[in-house]
Parts: C-alpha cells; structure tokens; sequence
C-alpha cells in the first residue's frame, strides 16, 4: 500500500537494531552493498549528471540558472506549479477529511470496503484515468451530453486542456494519499474521547474542533507536505489533459530535455524543483517528526 | 439527553454525504472505462449504443500494441525479481546488523520515492543517451528496480519487525547455523510479505509512465509510453480495451497479494 509506505518514509528514522545474534561489520557491508551499488549507479549518478549539465552545458557557469530563474516566463511557470499544488493540496484536504472521519466512525465492515474504494483508484494506472478523464471531460463526452440532454447548456462546454481538467485529475490521483493520511491518525483517537466531551455538554461540531481536530493535526500535516510534494513534480496528468497555458514545472523539464534540447537548462529547472523538494522534506518532515515524538 | 444524541448524529450524517459523493468521484474513472471498451463506434460513445469487442480484436491483432505489452511484462517482471533480491538483505541488515552511516544509506533507498519522478526521468534519460542504454531492457529494468526499491524496502521490514526474534534464538541454540536460520526459519516466515511486495512491485512497474516514457525509443516502446502517445495523438478506443486489460490484470494481482497475506495471517494464528 504505497501511501501508508510512503507517510512511513516521510517519518523515516528507526534506530538500527544492536541485536547481539545480528550480523557482523562485514556481513551487513557485503548484505547491503548490491543495494547501495545500484542505487549509486542509477539513481545518484544520473542525478549528478544533471546537476553536472545544469552547471557545464554549454560551458562552465551559472548561465543556466541565471536563465531558470531570471526569466519572467519560467518564474510564472514556476509559480503556476507552486499554486495548482496549493489548490489541489487544498481540495485533497477539504474533500479527503470527511472520508477519513468517517472511515474511522463506522463499523469494520463498511470501513474495509471504502478503504477499497479509496485503494481502487491507486491501483489505476495514471495513465488509464488520463484516459478516463478525457472521455469524460471531451466535447462529445459524459459531462457534456448530460449536460445538453438535460437542456443546461446549448453549445458542449471547453474543459480540456484546461487548468480545471489539469487540478481535477491531479486532486483525484493525489487524494488516496491525504485519506490514508488522515485515517492512519484519526483511528487511534480512542472513541471514548468524543462521548466524554458529549457528556460535557459539547456539542457536535465543538466537539469536533476541540478534539477531533486538534487530535488529527499530525494526518493532516503529513497528508499535505506528501500531496503538495507529489503535486509539484507532476508529469503526466499536466501533460495529457493541459494545455500550453498550463505548461508546468515538470512538463517544462520534459520539453526542454525531449524537444528543445537543452539539457542545461533541464538541469537547472531540475535542480530547482529537487531544492524546493528537499526543503520542504527536510523543514517539514523535521516538523513532523518531532510532533510524532512529543 | 436526546438533544445530545441527535446533535452527535448531525456532523456524522454531513461526512457521510461527502463521502458518498467523494467515493463517486474516485470510482468514476476506473468505472467509466469499462463500458467504453466494449462500444463498438469509432469515436467515444457513453454509454455505447452496441456492444461488441471489436476494440479487444483490434488491441490483439496490431504488432505494436503487443511487442509493447511483452516488453512491459517482462520488464516489470525482471525488475521487481532484481529489486526484491536487492531489498531483501538489506531489510535483514537494518533489522539485524551493524551498518554505518545507517542513516544516510536509508535516505538513500527512500529518495526515489520522495524526489519527483520527472528529475530521475531526466536524468536517466540523459545518462543513459550516454551510455547506449536508451531503450534496452537492461536499461529499463534497472531503472524500474530503482523506482521500486523504496517500496518493497518499507513493505519487508514492516514484515521483518514483526517477526518474533525468539524464534531465530531458538533455532540458534538448536544448532542451525545463520545460514540455515534463514532458509528454514525467517524465509519461509517472511514469504507472504515478499510475495505480495512483489505483486505490487510489479503492478507500480507495469503502471509507471514517467521514467518509461523518457526511456522509451521509438523502436522499444513500454506499454505505458505507446499509451501515451496513442493518448496523445488520436483518442482510440482501443485503449479503452487496454486500460480495461490492465485494471482486470492488476486487480487479480492484488486479490492475489491480499489472498497470501490473509492465509498467512490464519496460519500465524493457529501457532
């Protein structure tokens, strides 16, 4: 289940085990050496070699940076990415919050089969709900035909290669993720929390907001930093129901890296985007990880 | 009391309309796509007017759409074989071993997961231009196994920390050496973790599209990247057919997957 993998990984950290029967010194080397060798191989040298190219393609300088970042185009571009991963990050919360909770009210049964429903969309390629989004969306499609059969509208509305499609597809890949979040937390307030305020003479929704909420602040922490991260990287969806006026960070390195060629400058925008990505990681997670302990 | 009562039903009843309509909203484009594949009109009909498989016989008969799927079998295939062989000491050597720089190297195996897909892309795609691996399987297949490490990490050691260490302590002082420990006693424990981490290794694999598409040359093609260009270009349906394929094929791995662990889960109980 790779949301509850990947909220794992944003928690990281469990000290390594002094297990007296463990392995020694040189049996953990030779055990994890096949791992780290590959990852070093196909993970960090690619990654290198981007930084290399961002610095020395082509030739040695900043020039590259000082194009990602002193352009006004690719500063709307970046600014534009930072926020859809706002507005989606947004609706994730405010639409993933109440499956949660509810989640975490009913009973085993029902609770296993919307957590089914909430996996079923996760294990969908990206791809096919691309697909999906564009037989709904299209002028000929689902949207439109109702909406001219029930007599709303008389010309099929434009809602491809918008904005809109661009922020409902991504909301709907990346809102698994929040709900797991979310849940993960708000199962282990103990039901008896609630009754003791409702006997208090609490209302519901003073209630909810003076102990529900407050209690389910770590999901919902963790739930944003993992979409907001998720969302700025964004590839696919951009680039299959966007237009060119939702040209985005991502679809922006692939251009420049597929069409146009310049690798340098992919570099730099790459580098950009991988610093906003480990600063939000290394500020927030640090956050969270604290929260988790205290 | 009763005003209590029905003022604690009155936020649930609100979450409980929200989650229908979000449960919609999530189901919506996996669902829809089903129908469609099995219309039998040129351009995208919903609901279709006759049903019929013309889109499935299309899907079958064309030599792209099928040299495309083989390599994207195999290449899931192997990569989630050399990933799970990768993950697999490792998890034992953070649960049971000394390793330095711990730290580090565990930030390292979870960076392909938190890093945004599109910068490993680039830089594959620019490192492998170099290196002749553009469009090779080696090449996608590491690539994948990158990608997949992370997870299969993190699914193995939650199954690794809930193992009783009592039981390796009993083999040991039996005799067994570390080595037959292992291959009779935390193996065959381990199996049902490994086996459904493969499954949605596989599946991640199968269903990945950016590193894929980057990789992908215009002779070695994934099935995801001759998806995205089919998508692209001209919206057939018989990718309608193919997305119905792979939710059929993904969704008998996962029951697969979930079928091991509750067996497993059984058995457990009964020692």
């Amino acid at each position: 289940m790779p949301a509850s993998l990947q909220h794992e990984a944003l928690m990281l950290a469990q000290p390594v085990s002094d297990d007296p029967r463990g392995f020694s010194l040189r049996q953990s080397l030779l055990l994890a050496a096949p791992a780290v060798l590959c990852l070093l191989a196909f993970f960090v040298v690619p990654l290198s070699t981007l930084v290399e190219q961002s610095l020395t393609s082509p030739r040695l300088g900043l020039q590259n940076y000082v194009r990602a970042l002193g352009s006004d185009l690719y500063l709307l571009i970046l600014w534009r990415t930072i926020r859809l991963a706002a507005i989606v990050t947004v609706l994730a919360l405010l639409l993933g919050y109440p499956v949660a909770l509810t989640m975490s009210r009913v009973s085993g049964r029902v609770a296993g089969l919307l957590a089914i429903c909430v996996l079923i969309p996760l294990w969908t390629a990206v791809l096919v709900r691309a697909y999906a989004w564009i037989v709904i969306l299209q002028r000929q499609g689902l949207v439109n035909e109702a909406l001219l059969g029930l007599g709303v509208i008389r010309e099929p509305l434009r809602m491809l290669y918008t904005e809109g499609a661009v922020i409902l597809a991504t909301t709907h890949v990346l809102l698994p993720f929040m709900i797991l979040s979310i849940f993960s937390v708000l199962r282990t307030i103990p039901p008896d929390l609630d009754r003791a305020a409702a006997n208090l003479g609490a209302s519901a929704f003073a209630t909810f907001r003076h102990v529900t909420l407050p209690l389910s602040l770590p999901g919902i922490y963790s739930g944003v930093l993992m979409v907001f991260i998720l969302a700025l990287g964004f590839y696919i969806t951009p680039a299959l129901l966007g237009g060119p006026e939702t040209l985005l960070m991502a679809t922006l390195i692939g251009q420049q890296t597929t069409e146009t060629l310049d690798w340098g400058l992919a570099g730099a925008l790459s580098v950009t985007l991988l610093v906003i990505t480990l600063l939000l990681v290394g500020l927030f997670g640090r956050v969270l990880r604290l929260e988790g302990k205290g | 009391m009763s005003a209590v009562l029905s003022r604690k039903t009155f936020r649930p009843r609100l979450a409980t309309l929200m989650t229908m309509l979000v449960v919609v909203f999530l189901l919506l484009p996996t669902i829809i796509v089903i129908p469609v594949s099995f219309g039998s009109e040129k351009y995208l009909q919903f609901p279709p007017k006759d049903w019929s498989l013309v889109w499935y016989r299309a899907f079958f008969a064309d030599r792209e759409w099928m040299e495309a799927t083989r390599l994207s079998v195999i290449v899931a295939g192997l990569a989630t074989l050399l990933a799970t062989l990768l993950a697999l000491p490792l998890t034992l050597v953070f649960a049971r071993g000394k390793l330095p720089a711990s730290g580090a190297i565990k930030a390292l195996v979870l960076a392909p997961m938190i890093l945004p897909h599109i910068v490993t892309a680039v830089g594959l795609y620019i490192t492998f231009a170099r290196w002749g691996l553009t469009g090779t399987v080696f090449g996608f297949v590491v690539a994948m196994a990158v990608l997949a490490l992370p997870f299969l990490f993190l699914t193995l050691s939650a199954a690794v920390s809930k193992l009783d260490p009592a039981l390796d302590m009993a083999a040991a002082s039996l005799g067994a050496s570390r080595f037959a420990t292992f291959r009779l006693v935390t193996f065959p424990l381990l199996l049902p973790a490994i086996l459904a981490g493969m499954a949605f290794a596989f599946i991640t694999a199968l269903d990945e599209a950016v590193v894929s598409n980057f990789l992908s040359s215009s002779i070695s093609k994934t099935l995801m990247k001759k998806m995205f260009e089919d998508i692209d270009f001209d919206v057939s349906p018989i990718i309608a057919a193919v997305s119905t394929l792979i939710i059929l094929a993904t969704f008998v791995l996962v029951g697969v997957a979930q079928l091991v662990r509750t067996i497993q889960t059984r058995r457990m109980g009964k020692v």
